[in-house]
């Protein structure tokens, strides 16, 4: 079960008889103290204490060298007047609700069609995924502004066709563009994860359907997706999630501006700018709840949409 | 390379590589093939696939063979084919920086080695008394884990560089590592977690009636079992971390501290357009270790993905 499944699904488990704990139980709960002490100063130290101080920040104004400073609502309110962040929002936004289905769609494809006990299997999705393996380093951010650059391959490839090619990364119509391909060919991971969910799938029912003389259609339509849907719903918000964080290829293919325009200004690549740029910490701290919330919200929306299409088979 | 990682594939276990009959026995192997139109049709498909597989691969096989062509060729040739063989771009790459490159190399495999360390230690502890444990506001905590999973790091990434940066650590590498040492990977607790409740219990319960303690348990019992997701661990710290931009450009401002990320991309702002080939070539240089990685595990690597990806 995915870490989705188990929180989608968890319950308040009875409330045990109040009653003092045997010595053996002390016991196991000392252990599990001990077992838990990385973990717990982690969630302290590393992630709660910071969340907490991030979330005071950003009611201050803080530039490192002066103590903070409180001033309210401030700079959330300045944020709704920040043109240069409504339109890093707005890039954010095209980008993931573009890139990820997309991606989702090609790696579902894909699954569906290596999934037949076929020669070779191992050998195409091990092509398949590696891409989704590299495609975050800096070294593919370097590739990826080579070959849209302005006499990169693309249009070298182009030109042997007769087809004149234009600066992709350095049109502010087309940049944001080359990023979402990016995001597209890593989509490797996401179809390991669909394959996995259709060897779950019992092929006895395929095999009923076929006695029933279901086509082929009916049985994608009526056995394949609806016992897919739990991977469906796991990769969507994974990679919801992840692609509204993307940092690393927006910075390196504009050279760390956002650019041209601010047309692949990405949230984080904003908030990287004003935080460890300017130092506005303050500001900076703002714009990550903002981002948290944001995903929190996408998170919960998924949630309750998946209660109309995703089907739990069990 | 095409075959090393078809030979690499084929020692994956069955179960992994195709789906099977209700019996267990692969789907298709000891079958006869149906000759004629399913055949052509067969043959149709793979070639697509290899087609579609060599479209995606393209640029980077390009990169490679781009990198030992002349600065010149590469703007003018888009083809695989090698006519010189230059590994000039090697040499002016390694050395363009302020330290050669294997310096940076260095400082990156400090922290993926730190990082596995603390990964592997951390994760494995927490995930055992999750799996195996009984104590107050374990469900609360549990859920908890799972949420921080999916935490931003931008929420906490300010107060920690504050933090880290009063303490003299900013261009240390402690804040790259420190945290992995408390299991903040959550990820890898919740693998973990996974592996351990598919271990049957009766071998805990064995070894507690021989007298063996929680911790004995542990790491007599439990820890020996989960090698495979240890390795899972490993490799995806590994890569992970290797490629990980963002913590690393902040806490890393020195060039002597550079991790090969850091580097890499001071290395794209220094450089003219017109010399193309040595940055593609320590491009190749830094994938090159994420790509062993992935010959040599990625049998792991898939099974992780699959058995967390699954409901």
């Amino acid at each position: 079960m995915s870490a989705l499944g188990e929180l989608s699904r968890m319950k308040r488990g009875p409330k045990g008889p109040k009653r003092p704990l045997t010595d053996a139980e002390k016991k196991e709960e000392r252990a599990s103290y001990l077992f838990l002490a990385p973990w717990l100063l982690g969630l302290g130290l590393i992630t709660i204490g910071p969340m907490a101080a991030s979330l005071y920040l950003s009611f201050t104004d803080y530039n490192l060298l002066q103590p903070p400073e409180w001033i309210g609502l401030d700079n959330y309110i300045r944020m709704m007047q920040d043109a240069r962040l409504l339109n890093s929002l707005k890039v954010t936004f095209l980008y993931v609700f573009i890139s990820v289905p997309l991606q989702l769609v090609a790696a579902l494809a894909l699954a569906l069609v290596l999934d037949r006990g076929m020669r070779g299997l191992g050998f195409y999705r091990s092509i398949y995924y590696l891409p989704s393996l590299l495609g975050g380093s800096v070294a593919i951010a370097v590739l990826w502004r080579q070959i849209f650059g302005n006499s990169g391959l693309i249009n070298q490839l182009l030109a042997v066709v007769g087809i004149e090619g234009r600066g992709w990364i350095a049109d502010p119509s087309t940049a944001l563009g080359t990023l979402m391909i990016l995001n597209v060919w890593t989509f490797g991971a996401p179809m390991i994860i669909f394959l996995a969910g259709l060897r779950q799938i019992p092929t006895m029912y395929y095999e009923a359907a076929s006695v029933d003389g279901a086509s082929k259609v009916r049985q994608f339509a009526s056995i394949t997706i609806p016992l897919l849907t739990p991977i469906i719903f796991f990769n969507l918000v994974l990679q919801i999630i992840g692609a509204f964080q993307s940092f690393t290829q927006a910075f390196v293919v504009s050279g760390g501006t956002g650019g041209p325009s601010d047309s692949t200004m990405f949230f984080t690549l904003y908030l990287y700018q004003r935080g460890f740029t300017n130092f506005e910490m303050g500001y900076a701290s703002a714009m990550a709840w903002l981002l948290l919330i944001i995903i929190a919200v996408f998170t919960f929306l998924n949630f309750i949409a998946s209660k109309y299409w995703v089907f739990y088979d069990d | 390379m095409t075959t090393n990682l078809g030979a690499e594939t084929a020692q994956l276990p069955p179960v992994v590589d195709g789906p099977q009959n209700s019996d267990g026995t692969p789907r298709t192997e000891d079958r006869p093939r149906p000759r004629g139109r399913g055949a052509r049709n067969r043959l149709i498909k793979h070639l697509l696939l290899i087609v579609f597989g060599f479209v995606m691969l393209y640029p980077l096989l390009w990169m490679l063979v781009s990198s030992l062509r002349p600065n010149d060729e590469i703007f003018r040739l888009t083809g695989l084919l090698l006519t010189t063989f230059e590994i000039q771009n090697y040499v002016e790459g390694w050395n363009a920086l302020r330290s050669p490159f294997g310096h940076y190399m260095v400082n990156s495999m400090i922290v993926v080695m730190g990082s596995i360390i603390g990964n592997l230690v951390s994760c494995s502890l927490a995930a055992y008394a999750f799996a195996r444990l009984k104590f107050r506001k374990r469900n609360l905590l549990f859920a908890i884990m799972l949420m921080t999973i999916m935490l931003p790091i931008h929420v906490v990434i300010v107060p920690q560089y504050i933090i880290f940066s009063q303490f003299g650590w900013v261009n240390t590498f402690i804040p790259l590592i420190l945290p992995k040492l408390l299991a903040t990977d959550a990820f890898f607790v919740f693998l973990m977690i996974q592996f351990i409740r598919g271990l049957p219990r009766e071998l805990d319960e064995a070894a507690r009636i021989d007298g063996c303690g929680h911790f004995k348990i542990f790491t007599r019992i439990i820890l020996p079992l989960m090698l495979p997701a240890l390795a899972t661990t490993t490799i995806f710290t590994f890569i992970w971390t290797w490629n990980d931009f963002f913590s690393q450009l902040i806490f890393l401002t020195d060039p002597e501290m550079y991790t090969v990320p850091v580097a890499l991309r001071s290395f794209v702002d220094s450089t003219a357009t017109s010399s193309w080939g040595s940055l593609f070539a320590m491009s190749i240089v830094s994938l090159l270790p994420i790509f062993l990685v992935f010959l040599f595990g990625q049998k792991y690597l898939v099974k992780g993905i699959a058995t967390t990806g699954g409901k």
